[in-house]
């Protein structure tokens, strides 16, 4: 059955074209996805994301369970508010989801973890929490939407009570402040500066209309994709699963080898690093026409590779991807489309950074 | 969405034709097709001397979303392309039956052709259905 969050009406009377994202009906733009990408990169835009799974989890334990659960630290959270960004892992070390996770007091974490991964991770963090006699509780009563651009911040803050203002105003990258009834994170999924908003469901068209009277963008999954794509950051399903490990999917930099620290996964981890990783992914440019899409065959001298996400750059205007390929290759790579196979290159990524190409033309 | 016009043939695939008054043939997609489809990036031309099939894919557009192959509506040869298109393809999105025509073709049994195209009524009528 598919599923709607609460701004499905205000989605259609803004006229988007809707589709199914993971079992939600989901607006993918609501008119030039192009434009409302290049909105979020000049200005500011906002997506309906209240089909993420938000999970409180409560007990004096939280902490202890989130170290065996993660393979980042949570030790590296030490002031409250504080947000990390971290692969939840099975015993052979493949990604079950990534995920998001907040500090917010010595007995209270909250995780935001995918949608189309809602129920799978539920149960397994209900499984393992039992050890630990850690709460796990969803709330299906917030709603969320993410303002990203380089003047959502201040988009954003316009809105507020003076007093959650001074609050939202300071927090840092990655820090959430709670006030006026909102939980207001500076993260996101775009590679620009912006707000993350957790709401109670009855009021987020009210949130989002006002944001919407300040100027702030309507996007849609189609330019949220091609945001996130520059950005260089991965998604679950396309760029790494459960049979794919961190360091196959360029997340080493989340794998916390923190002393005598036992997390799901890290044998297997090790154990790989040991022995030599296969596989890596890296980031490729196309410099002739054509678009790199999901699934298309990599030729490299090496052996073959495949392309995970690809899409179309509008900040670059040409077309971007993300390839698992044999360890070591570097050069002489083609992509097989249509039966055709045209030269890419491996370059550093993120592609786009505070709305600059990082990119030789 | 904009109107059908009334000297276009359908293609259920979305591919429009017109026969033009010299007798050749000038291919798109249609306005509902583009819509669909989203901001188009990229456009693959057949050459202009290449012997098409109806029915069978000959150019292909491709938008941020997606790739579409695009098929002949009618048999022959291809005696024009719209040059313009690979530079900017977003003519498509704008005018899908005017300056986004992808290809001519000089029919080799056009009447047999037509027959299998839809007119405008029943091709509003298959995309009517399209969006229940």
């Amino acid at each position: 059955m598919t599923q709607k969050t609460i701004l499905n009406d205000t989605h259609r009377a803004l006229g988007a074209k809707m589709v199914d994202f993971g079992g939600w009906d989901m607006p993918i733009s609501y008119g030039s996805q192009i434009e409302e990408h290049h909105a979020v990169r000049r200005d500011a835009g906002m997506f309906d994301v209240s089909h993420m799974t938000v999970v409180d989890l409560h007990g004096a334990r939280t902490r202890e369970f989130l170290r065996h659960l993660l393979a980042n630290s949570v030790d590296k959270l030490k002031a409250k508010g504080k947000a990390l960004y971290s692969c939840m892992l099975n015993e052979q070390g493949g990604v079950i989801d990534d995920l998001i996770v907040y500090y917010l007091a010595d007995d209270f974490f909250r995780v935001v973890v995918n949608a189309s991964t809602r129920d799978k991770d539920l149960a397994w963090i209900t499984k393992q929490a039992a050890a630990f006699e850690v709460k796990v509780t969803e709330r299906p009563d917030f709603a969320m939407i993410a303002v990203q651009g380089p003047n959502a911040r201040d988009k954003v803050l316009g809105l507020l009570s003076e007093e959650t203002r001074a609050k939202a105003a300071k927090i840092g990258k990655f820090v959430a402040a709670e006030g006026d009834g909102l939980f207001i994170a500076r993260t996101g999924y775009t590679g620009e500066d912006g707000f993350e908003i957790v709401v109670p469901e009855k009021d987020v068209v009210a949130l989002w209309n006002t944001l919407k009277d300040a100027g702030v963008e309507p996007a849609g999954l189609g330019a949220r994709d091609t945001l996130r794509l520059e950005a260089g950051m991965n998604l679950y399903g396309q760029d790494m699963d459960e049979t794919v490990s961190p360091w196959e999917a360029n997340l080493g930099w989340t794998i916390a080898l923190d002393e005598g620290r036992d997390f799901i996964g890290r044998a297997a981890l090790e154990k790989q690093k040991a022995d030599g990783v296969k596989r890596v992914m890296v980031g490729l440019v196309m410099d002739e026409k054509g678009v790199l899409r999901h699934g298309q065959r990599v030729v490299t001298p090496l052996g073959d590779g495949e392309i995970l996400s690809g899409s179309f750059s509008p900040t670059l205007g040409k077309s971007i991807a993300f390839a698992r390929v044999p360890a070591g290759a570097s050069d002489g790579l083609q992509v097989d489309i249509r039966g055709r196979l045209v030269p890419v290159r491996i370059v550093k990524y993120p592609f786009v950074r505070d709305g600059q190409s990082q990119i030789d033309a | 969405m904009q109107e059908i016009p009334g000297d276009l043939k359908f293609m259920k695939s979305h591919e429009w034709a017109r026969v033009e008054d010299k007798g050749t043939v000038t291919v798109g997609i249609s306005d509902h097709a583009q819509g669909l489809l989203g901001d188009l990036v990229y456009v693959e031309l057949p050459s202009v001397g290449d012997t098409v099939k109806a029915g069978n894919a000959c150019a292909v557009v491709e938008s941020v979303k997606a790739a579409s192959d695009v098929y002949s509506p009618v048999s022959g040869e291809v005696v024009a392309v719209n040059e313009a298109l690979p530079d900017k393809p977003e003519t498509i999105n704008e005018d899908a039956y005017g300056d986004g025509w992808l290809f001519v073709i000089k029919p080799d049994k056009l009447a047999e052709d037509l027959d299998e195209l839809l007119d405008p009524d029943a091709y509003a009528e298959l995309i009517e259905n399209e969006d229940e």
